[in-house]
């Protein structure tokens, strides 16, 4: 018993893309998935995504990188204090330069690490987008929908300039 | 041009290239044999087959390390800080800009270790609980740099790969043969969704944000390897700006050389166009302006500083027994860069190409010079006698270090988009023309 169905539309370009979306948002068809060789501004606007949250991530990372710049080296000089030049144990321009590096290294690291976990990345196993011609040039929306929703997603796709629906 | 003509014409790179890319690839690698082959005699021997004299510690392989990370760092300018300049012309240039960046990197990194005495023992400049319960020196310019470059690199590498994985996808979804399921793997099973998209917009301007003060910091805290001491010729506040413009300078030079032959034998003169590398010669022209600017402060400070000792070092870095190094160094980076204030010169490919190769030169001299000139005259005039004379050991590593370079960029922008494809398409679309947009 297929309650469900999957309708695919491709698009020559993101516009027409963007209004299909938008329109089958607005009648509330389906779960829509878009795939686009690019970044889009208009697909994204449609689908109503919110702002990426990996700038959380970079901004505690690089938080964390910079307490550890300087916990870390402040911990190793009291560890075994050991004077050299004359300076103080801790030396605290000295240690700006580790904690300066730390936080780009670890903002970045936390932001690859959130980027590839909120893509769904490394994803090695699993269905491949349904048509190669979406790294390539091809813009499409992938909707799923109840069964009985395929042709009025369809005529919907259709009507926005999908250049080839399919289910 | 349409999204699949530039799908088409980008990865039609990764087919089987010319026969002057195997010639290439075979110099290339004959090099790095040879400089493998001559560091295996300096390993099993030691060091004394370099040609290092008291006072004279540091010489060429410092002179390598800092002009590798020279390199580097125009890449990260022209895919981090051109990027958030929004100049649109980076677009051609920083896939292969950026891969040298951490080619680069790469191979300057090798050099503190094959400089040290004992290779094998390089792993304690990292900071771990080792059981002489030791802890590096966090106060000393060398361990920032370990952190300095690890970080580059890493963060370099991370920002290729990202840019890299929507393109590789694209190879993925291209290629019939054996490569699919390599590209596959390496695409990370990229999928080209809104919300990927989103995620990716996001983090590439971020990457772009960290990596610009990264790339500042990088090659100034290489140049407090020298600042932060007290020998003459060394101890300046101008050097971290001075040595980040050099890097740039000399990085820019290196785009221009790797990217003449390589837009000729993969064919891409309609993507990599004449404008861009004008657009590359003026910048290079604006570093190489201030890297003048800083070869005259030097002089002027050392004259104003009233130091006797400073005074002598510049006066032998001009007249001394390395003079000609120094004159060349001159007309290469200062001289020699002036003639791209013609169009003559900066929109024409060929003698383009020949300056770039001299800066490439001069730069190279430039950190020999500051290194060996600065060492031999000191503050002790006994020292002032030692003449380093560098051995055929370190010729062959400096030239293996080029092989290795050259290695990994030849069998990179084989065997990977070496445009990006997605920011080609992205500026694609940009340059349409704007229609109302319903959404």
């Amino acid at each position: 018993m297929a309650t469900e169905a999957t309708v695919l539309g491709i698009f020559d370009d993101g516009k027409p893309a963007a209004n299909a979306a938008k329109a089958l948002r607005e009648a509330g068809l389906g779960q829509i998935t878009a795939y686009s060789p690019v970044p889009d501004h208009n697909v994204e606007h449609a689908m109503h995504d919110s702002v990426s949250p990996v700038r959380t991530f970079v901004l505690v990372g690089g938080l964390v990188g910079c307490f550890l710049g300087f916990a870390f080296p402040i911990y190793t000089v009291l560890d075994w204090p050991m004077i050299t030049g004359g300076k103080p144990l801790i030396s605290i321009p000295a240690f700006v330069v580790i904690a300066f590096e730390l936080t780009i290294l670890i903002g970045a690291i936390s932001g690859m690490l959130s980027f590839l976990g909120m893509a769904g990345l490394p994803r090695l196993t699993g269905q491949p987008a349904p048509d190669p011609s979406f790294t390539n040039d091809k813009f499409g929306l992938s909707v799923v929908c109840d069964a009985g929703q395929a042709a009025a997603v369809r005529e919907q796709l259709e009507q926005y300039g999908a250049t080839e629906v399919r289910e | 041009m349409s999204f699949s003509k530039i799908n088409d014409d980008i990865l039609r790179t990764l087919r089987a290239p010319g026969p002057w890319w195997y010639v290439g690839l075979l110099a290339a690698l004959t090099a790095l044999s040879f400089g493998a082959y001559a560091f295996m005699i300096q390993a099993t021997t030691g060091l004394g087959v370099a040609g290092y004299e008291h006072p004279i510690l540091w010489g060429i392989y410092i002179t390598d390390f800092v002009f590798w990370v020279g390199i580097a760092h125009s890449g990260t300018l022209i895919s981090a800080v051109l990027f958030l300049f929004r100049a649109r012309w980076r677009t051609a240039v920083a896939r292969a800009s950026e891969a040298m960046t951490v080619f680069a990197v790469c191979t300057a990194g090798l050099f503190p270790i094959i400089h040290i005495g004992r290779p094998w023992f390089f792993y304690w400049l990292i900071p771990y609980p080792n059981e002489r319960q030791l802890w590096v020196n966090f106060r000393s310019p060398l361990v920032w740099d370990v952190f300095a470059i690890t970080t580059y690199l890493t963060v370099s590498a991370m920002f290729l790969y990202l840019g890299l994985m929507p393109d590789i996808a694209a190879a993925r979804d291209k290629v019939k043969d054996w490569r699919r399921p390599i590209y596959k793997l390496l695409s990370f099973g990229w999928l080209g969704t809104s919300k990927q998209w989103r995620h990716y917009t996001a983090l590439y301007g971020f990457f772009a944000a960290l990596a610009t003060p990264l790339v500042i910091s990088v090659h100034s805290v290489v140049s407090w390897d020298f600042a932060m001491s007290i020998l003459p010729g060394w101890h300046s506040t101008i050097f971290a700006p001075y040595f980040v413009a050099g890097a740039i300078f000399s990085g820019l030079a290196m785009v221009i050389t790797l990217l003449v032959p390589m837009r000729k034998i993969f064919k891409l003169e309609s993507y990599i166009t004449v404008h861009h590398f004008e657009n590359l010669a003026k910048l290079m022209l604006t570093t190489s302006l201030i890297v003048g600017y800083a070869y005259m402060v030097e002089f002027f400070v050392a004259w104003y500083s009233g130091s006797r000792f400073e005074q002598g070092t510049f006066y032998d870095r001009m007249f001394g027994q390395y003079w000609a190094y120094s004159w060349m160094m001159f007309f290469c980076n200062v001289i020699l860069p002036l003639s791209l204030f013609f169009k003559a010169v900066r929109g024409n490919l060929a003698p383009l190409f020949i300056v770039s190769i001299f800066v490439n030169i001069g730069m190279w001299l430039e950190r020999y010079v500051i290194i060996v000139t600065s060492l031999s005259h000191d503050f002790d005039p006994a020292n002032w006698a030692g003449v380093y004379q560098p051995t055929w050991i370190e010729g062959a590593i400096t030239i293996g270090s080029f092989g290795m370079f050259f290695t990994l960029f030849l069998l990179f922008v084989k065997n990977f988009p070496a445009v990006s494809i997605t920011e080609m398409k992205e500026a694609e679309t940009l340059d349409r023309p704007h229609e109302a947009t319903s959404a």
